[in-house]
C-alpha cells in the first residue's frame, strides 16, 4: 500500500514562547525553583542598588573647591575632581603638563587610526607606533633635549606611570615571549635549554619578589658608580617576568598549528625564520588571542605592585592622597575612581580582542 | 662542479632523482630498507603498496622532509646531506602535494600561491600575482583567487595546492596520495590536472591507489611492502601480470 505524504502547513509558534512574556518565562520562571531564585535576586538588587545609586549619583556632590562643598550624604566627587590631574600624572610639574598630554593625545590618535576600518598604510602606522613612537614618548616625558627641562622619573606617576609600565611590558613581552616560545620548541639543544631555564625561573617567582630583587638586590651587583634608574629596573623586571608568561601562551599557540603547515612551508623552500614569521606565527598568535589579551590584562593590573618599591602608579597615587589632612575620609571615592579606570582599560582590551578574533576569522 | 667531465654532466641532466642503498629508521623501527631507484627526467613513477609500508616516508626523503640514515639520495645531481644549501636548492626545484592539502588557512588562495614567489624567489608582488593567476588558470580555479582555502571544496583546495607548487616552476613534482582525502566526485578534477601535467612532461613521483590514473600516465609502477620495493614494471604488465605473491594479494584487494 502506498503511503502518500501530505506536507504539513507551517504553524505559528506557540504564543508564550515569543515576546517579553515568553522571554521571561523561558529565562527567569521556567521552574518553581528558578522562580524562587529570580524573586530572591530581585529582592537583593532592591536592597543594594537604590542606596548605591543614591550615594554615587543622586546625593553626590560634584561642584566646589573644598571639602565643605560636600554634604556628607552622598559621594564627594569634588575630591576626585580636584585631584584628577594628580591622579593622571603624579608629581609631573604642572608647567610641563602639555608633554604627557601630547604623548597620550598622539597615542590615542594612533590607536584610533589603527582601529578604524579601511584606512590606508595601517602597517606603516603600526610600525611607527611600535618602533618610533616609544622614543618620542620617552623624549617628551623625560626632556633634556631641545631645551625641554628634564623631568626625573621619580616625578612620573599616576595613570601615566601605570600606562608606561604596562605598555613597555607588553612591547617587550610580545617579541621576547615569541622568541622564548620558539626556543622552547626548537630542535637545537642550547636555545631550548636556555628558554626552558629562563621561563621556569621567572614563572616560579612572584612578581613582588621580582620587583624587590630589581630594586634592592640588583644595585648590589652593579659595578661601582653605575646607577640604574628605579623605574628602569622595574621595567626590566616586569618585561622579563611577563615574557615568561607570554612565552607559554604563545607556545600553546604554536602547538595548535598542524604539523602539515610546517611541512608545506618547508616543501616550498621557506627558511626557518620565514616559515615562522609568515606561516606559523600568524596562525599561532591568532589562535591564542584570548590568552594573550588575558596576559595583558593581568599585567595591566599587576603593575599596581610597583607601589611596594616606591613608585607611584595610579593606585598608589590615589592611596597617597587619602593621607592629605584636608581630605581625610574619602577613600571610598578614591578607590571607586581607581577601580573604574582600571576596569575601563581592561574592558576595552577585552572588547578589542573579541573584535580582532572576529576580524581574523577566515572560516576555519 | 669543477672536475666533472662533459659526459657526466650530460648524464646528470637526464637523471632527475637517484636513490642508492637508502635506509631509514624511526628509532628502532626500520621503515626503508635498501631502496634503489633512479628516475629519469620526464619520467612518471607511481608508487603503491599497503598502508604503513613506507611510501610517504620514501617520497618525503626526496625533498628532505624526512632524513635518511644510510645510503645516498641525489636530486638534480645534488646530494641530500647536512648541506643546507643543497636542501634549499632541491626544495626550490621539487614541488610537493600532500594528502591533506596543507594550504595556509590565513592567506587567500592567491596569497598562498604568491608567498614563496615573493619570499623565496624574491619576485615583485605584481609579477608574483601574474604568475600565480596563470597557474590558477591552468588548474581552472582562477575565479576563486580571492577566497580563503576553507571556503573551497576539497577538490578545489587540492588544485590550489598543485598550483601553489607549480608557481615555483619545479622540474619535479611529488604527490603523496593527492586524492585519498577527497570525495569520489572530486577525484576526477584533481586527476585531470595531474594528467595534464604528466602530458606536459613533468617528472613526477606519485603515491596513489588510483589505478586508472596509473595506467594512463605512468612509465613505471613500483610496489612497496614493509619498507622495500618488491616489484616494478610498466603499468600494463604490472597490473595484468604481477610477479610476486604479495603484489598479487595487494592488487586483488584494491582492484
Ligand atoms: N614520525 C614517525 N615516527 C615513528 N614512526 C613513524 C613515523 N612516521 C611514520 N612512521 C611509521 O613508519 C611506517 C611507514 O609510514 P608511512 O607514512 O611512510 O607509510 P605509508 O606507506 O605512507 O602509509 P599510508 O598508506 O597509510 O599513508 C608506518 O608504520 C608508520 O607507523
Ligand atoms: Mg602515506
Amino acid at each position: 500500500m502506498a503511503v502518500v505524504h501530505t506536507p504539513h502547513p507551517d504553524l505559528p509558534p506557540p504564543m508564550i514562547s515569543v515576546g517579553v512574556v515568553g522571554w521571561l518565562r523561558r529565562n527567569l520562571f521556567s521552574t518553581p525553583l528558578n522562580s524562587l531564585f529570580t524573586l530572591g535576586s530581585l529582592y537583593l538588587l532592591y536592597l543594594v542598588v537604590p542606596p548605591m545609586v543614591n550615594w554615587a549619583l543622586l546625593d553626590a556632590d560634584w561642584a566646589g573647591t573644598s571639602r565643605e562643598a560636600c554634604s556628607g550624604e552622598g559621594a564627594c566627587w569634588v575630591f576626585v575632581r580636584l585631584r584628577f590631574l594628580h591622579f593622571m600624572v603624579g608629581f609631573y610639574p604642572e608647567s610641563e603638563l602639555w608633554r604627557p598630554v601630547v604623548v597620550f593625545g598622539l597615542a590615542g590618535l594612533l590607536l584610533l587610526y589603527l582601529l578604524l576600518k579601511k584606512l590606508p598604510y595601517k602597517s606603516y602606522v603600526a610600525g611607527f607606533g611600535i618602533l618610533v613612537f616609544p622614543f618620542i614618548a620617552f623624549f617628551l616625558f623625560y626632556g633634556g633635549l631641545f631645551g625641554l627641562p628634564v623631568v626625573e622619573t621619580h616625578q612620573w606617576g599616576g595613570l601615566m606611570l601605570t600606562l608606561i609600565l604596562s605598555t613597555v611590558g607588553m612591547l617587550f613581552a610580545m617579541p621576547l615571549g615569541t622568541l622564548l616560545a620558539l626556543g622552547r620548541r626548537s630542535s637545537m639543544a642550547i636555545p631550548r635549554g636556555l628558554s626552558v631555564v629562563f621561563i621556569e625561573l621567572w614563572r616560579g617567582v612572584p612578581l613582588i619578589t621580582v620587583l624587590f630583587m630589581s630594586s634592592v638586590l640588583l644595585p648590589l651587583f652593579m659595578p661601582e658608580g653605575v646607577r640604574l634608574d628605579k623605574l628602569l629596573r622595574a621595567l626590566i623586571g616586569i618585561s622579563l617576568f611577563q615574557s615568561a608568561y607570554m612565552a607559554e601562551v604563545i607556545r600553546s599557540g604554536l602547538q595548535s598549528v598542524p604539523h602539515g603547515q610546517y611541512e608545506a612551508a618547508d616543501a616550498l623552500g621557506l627558511s626557518y625564520w620565514k616559515a615562522m614569521l609568515l606561516i606559523i606565527l600568524p596562525q599561532a598568535l591568532k589562535n591564542v588571542i584570548p590568552g594573550i589579551v588575558n596576559t595583558f590584562i593581568a599585567l595591566f593590573k599587576d603593575t599596581t605592585l610597583v607601589l611596594i618599591i616606591g613608585l607611584f602608579d595610579l593606585l598608589a597615587t590615589v592611596q597617597a592622597s587619602f593621607t592629605d589632612s584636608k581630605w581625610l575620609g574619602f577613600s571610598a571615592e578614591g578607590y571607586i575612581f581607581a577601580g573604574f579606570v582600571y576596569w575601563l582599560f581592561c574592558f576595552s582590551m577585552s572588547r578589542y580582542s573579541q573584535y580582532l578574533e572576529k576580524k581574523l576569522h577566515t572560516g576555519h | 662542479m669543477e672536475n666533472t667531465s662533459p659526459e657526466q654532466v650530460e648524464q646528470e641532466q637526464t637523471i632527475a632523482i637517484e636513490l642508492a642503498g637508502v635506509h631509514k629508521w624511526y628509532d628502532a623501527f626500520h621503515v626503508l630498507k635498501d631502496i634503489n631507484l633512479t628516475v629519469q627526467r620526464g619520467e612518471r613513477i607511481i608508487i603503491c603498496g599497503p598502508s604503513g609500508c613506507g611510501k610517504s616516508t620514501l617520497i618525503r626523503c626526496i625533498n628532505r622532509l624526512e632524513v635518511h640514515q644510510r645510503g645516498v639520495i641525489r636530486v638534480d645531481g645534488l646530494e641530500l646531506d647536512d648541506n643546507l644549501k643543497h636542501i634549499e636548492q632541491v626544495r626550490r626545484d621539487v614541488g610537493m602535494v600532500f594528502q591533506q592539502f596543507n594550504l595556509f588557512p590565513h592567506l587567500t588562495v592567491l596569497d598562498n600561491c604568491c608567498l614563496a614567489l615573493i619570499w623565496v624567489l624574491k619576485k615583485p608582488r605584481k609579477e608574483a600575482e601574474d604568475i600565480a593567476l596563470g597557474y590558477l588558470e591552468r588548474v581552472k580555479i582562477v575565479d576563486q583567487a580571492y577566497k580563503y582555502p576553507e571556503q573551497l571544496s576539497g577538490g578545489q583546495q587540492q588544485r590550489v595546492a598543485i598550483a601553489r607548487s607549480l608557481c615555483m616552476n619545479p622540474s619535479i613534482m611529488l604527490f603523496d596520495e593527492p586524492t585519498s582525502a577527497l570525495d569520489p566526485e572530486m577525484i576526477k578534477e584533481v586527476l585531470d590536472v595531474m594528467v595534464d601535467l604528466a602530458q606536459a612532461g613533468m617528472t613526477m613521483i606519485c603515491v596513489t591507489h588510483e589505478m586508472g590514473f596509473a595506467r594512463t600516465v605512468a612509465d613505471r609502477v613500483l610496489f612497496m611492502d614493509s619498507g622495500e620495493i618488491i616489484e616494478e614494471n610498466d603499468p600494463e604488465n604490472f597490473f595484468s601480470n604481477p610477479q610476486s605473491e604479495r603484489t598479487k594479494l595487494f592488487l586483488g584487494q584494491i582492484l
